[in-house]
């Protein structure tokens, strides 16, 4: 694949946009436009993810930190200071990203890795939890509004339409940049830094700079999941921001879908909400059904399809071509 | 330059009560295959450590081309040409044999591209051309040692730190890699090598230094060291060289 040409590497990406683009104009019913924006939305998060557990397999179960903070500063800047809803997004940005540097510094220097990491991620997303709950300057327990002024300049649409295909922009401009990530020695040096970090470190990568810039990059993108989750419904509270479900989602999406593939996120993120939906309407109203689907579906994919969606497909498709072959 | 490429000057290592290494010093010349043998336990694989910088020395510098590396990390001393092989194999088991070795390649060229070129050639001459697009898990272990040299190879190194490249191979196999290490050592690698294969050991190395219990007891040529008393006892017991002498004398 890191061989192939420009076309091959990225022509792929921009025909499943280009397709998944054409969705409103299929449809205008709402209720499937909300539910793609959400599914999009948890596939920017799981990209995000994807990152540093998919292709540096350090694997975070704490990934609201980043997504929360991509959020409340989004939020905040606009409610309490007035900043343009633009300006605050690329902010939310920077400090998810800020906030991924300085907790990549501190736990991977003290060299933690795989549960303990994971533990330590929890609990820095737990912290901000509590806080933003209990601070006055977040809103508390009541959260933070974004005054409802719908006009382009200020990031709010008065079309759910308009929302999709910002947030399928914001989709494929991941992919494309995570593609272009796989065919550079940053890549390169991550995904050795997840096979083996001794045998990386004694060909010369400075492990502990490729963990920290990775996760820095892995939380601008949740933040900017953060960001955009702020803009769509105009109000954040500490269990939205930094609660275990957007943990959840976004290691979820990627194992299910495919981890270290550029169109993991996506796959594994329109697969479980399809899935989700689907439960909804067959099982009605029991509250927590879709979490039970998920976390069996998490056991199958885990057992039956290490690789993912994308890894069992190619599978499947191996086999077929096996079984044509003389 | 003058002098020698690498030099260790009284390394002590110590893990808690243990002294793994006791005042250890040895030199590496240019452009030579420099053994470090000795029995089981002897310190080797540490002192090995300690010249990569996975370990820190408790007393005692290396220098390399005259400059004290002191604390300087792994992948600092890689940049400066010292580049170092695993006993125990750790190849990326996902990656293929080609990504496997451009990481390697990727030290000195940015260019994945370039990258990826220089280790297809490294990869011909340690004789991996035809398994370019494996899988590094589906390599026997010849293969994943010849893979291991590749990799340590493409970071283009002045200094190469082999450890028991040859360990677990069988005879024909060894008798295969032997020459690609003196091809290497040819093409201007200096290599210092942990190795218990003797067979090895007497046919490459120029120079040999021998440790037990963390000391150096003996350096020479391989003839030299397999004939001193103090070798012998190190490997096979006090007083196992005069018994040997003594049977050697019955027998006339």
């Amino acid at each position: 694949m890191s061989r192939s040409g420009p076309v091959a590497a990225y022509g792929p990406i921009l025909a499943v946009a280009l397709l998944l683009a054409m969705l409103p104009v299929a449809t205008s019913a709402n209720t499937i436009l909300n539910s793609m924006v959400m599914a999009l939305l948890i596939a920017l998060a799981g990209q995000g993810w994807n990152i540093l557990g998919g292709y540096g397999g350090q694997f975070s179960f704490g990934h609201a930190v980043f997504f929360g903070t991509g959020a409340y500063v989004t939020a905040l800047l606009q409610a309490r200071f007035g900043v343009n809803a633009y300006v605050a997004f690329a902010a939310g940005i920077a400090a998810g990203a800020m906030v991924g540097t300085i907790l990549g510094y501190l736990s991977f220097r003290s060299g933690l890795r795989g549960s303990y990491f994971a533990l330590v991620t929890l609990a820095f997303a737990e912290v901000f939890r509590i806080l933003a709950n209990a601070t006055a300057f977040t809103g508390g327990a009541a959260g933070t509004l974004v005054k409802l002024d719908v006009r382009p300049e200020n990031f709010q649409f008065s079309s759910r339409a308009v929302f999709f295909w910002i947030a399928l922009g914001l989709v494929t401009a991941v992919m494309l940049g995570v593609r272009f990530m796989e065919r550079s020695r940053f890549g390169a040096w991550l995904v050795a830094v997840r096979e083996n970090e001794d045998a990386a470190r004694a060909l010369g990568v400075d492990t502990l700079k490729v963990k920290i810039q990775a996760i820095t990059l892995s939380a601008g993108v949740t933040a900017a999941a953060g960001g955009f989750y702020v803009q769509y419904f105009l109000f954040i509270d500490a269990n939205l921001a930094y609660g275990t479900w957007i943990s959840i989602e976004a290691l979820l999406v990627p194992i299910v879908g495919g981890l270290g593939t550029v169109f993991g996120p996506l796959i594994g993120a329109v697969a479980l909400h399809g899935l989700a939906e689907a439960t909804k309407a067959i099982a009605g109203r029991i509250p927590g059904i879709d979490l039970a689907l998920y976390g069996s579906l998490l056991v199958l994919a885990i057992a039956f399809a290490p690789n993912g969606l994308q890894g069992l497909m190619a599978k499947i498709g191996r086999g077929l071509s096996f079984g044509r072959a003389p | 330059m003058s002098g020698p490429l690498l030099s260790v000057e009284g390394a002590s290592k110590r893990f808690g009560g243990l002294l793994a290494v006791d005042g250890a010093s040895f030199t590496v010349e240019r452009g030579s295959i420099t053994g470090l043998i000795g029995p089981n336990g002897a310190g080797k694989t540490t002192l090995f450590t300690l010249v990569a910088g996975f370990e820190t020395l408790t007393a005692g510098t290396v220098c390399f081309k005259g400059d004290d590396l002191g604390r300087m990390p792994p992948h600092e001393r890689a940049k400066r040409g010292i580049t170092r092989t695993f006993q125990i194999v750790q190849p990326f088991a996902g990656l293929t044999v080609r990504e496997n070795i451009a990481v390697g390649a990727h030290l000195r060229h940015a260019a994945r591209g370039e990258a990826l070129a220089r280790a297809e050639a490294v990869a011909k001459r340690v004789g991996l051309g035809d398994r370019l697009d494996q899988p590094a898990s589906g390599l026997t272990v010849a293969g994943r040692k010849r893979l291991e040299l590749a990799r340590a190879l493409a970071t283009e190194p002045t200094l190469l730190l082999l450890d028991e490249v040859l360990a677990g191979l069988n005879p024909s196999e060894v008798r295969d890699i032997v020459p690609v290490i003196r091809e290497i050592r040819d093409g201007g690698v200096t290599i210092l090598m942990v190795e218990h294969v003797m067979q090895a050991v007497m046919s490459l190395c120029d120079r040999v230094f021998v440790l037990a219990q963390g000391r150096i007891i003996a350096q020479g040529t391989p003839t030299e060291v397999t004939r001193d008393p103090a070798v012998v006892e190190a490997y096979l017991g006090h007083g196992a060289a005069a018994r040997l002498a003594s049977r050697e004398v019955a027998r006339g």
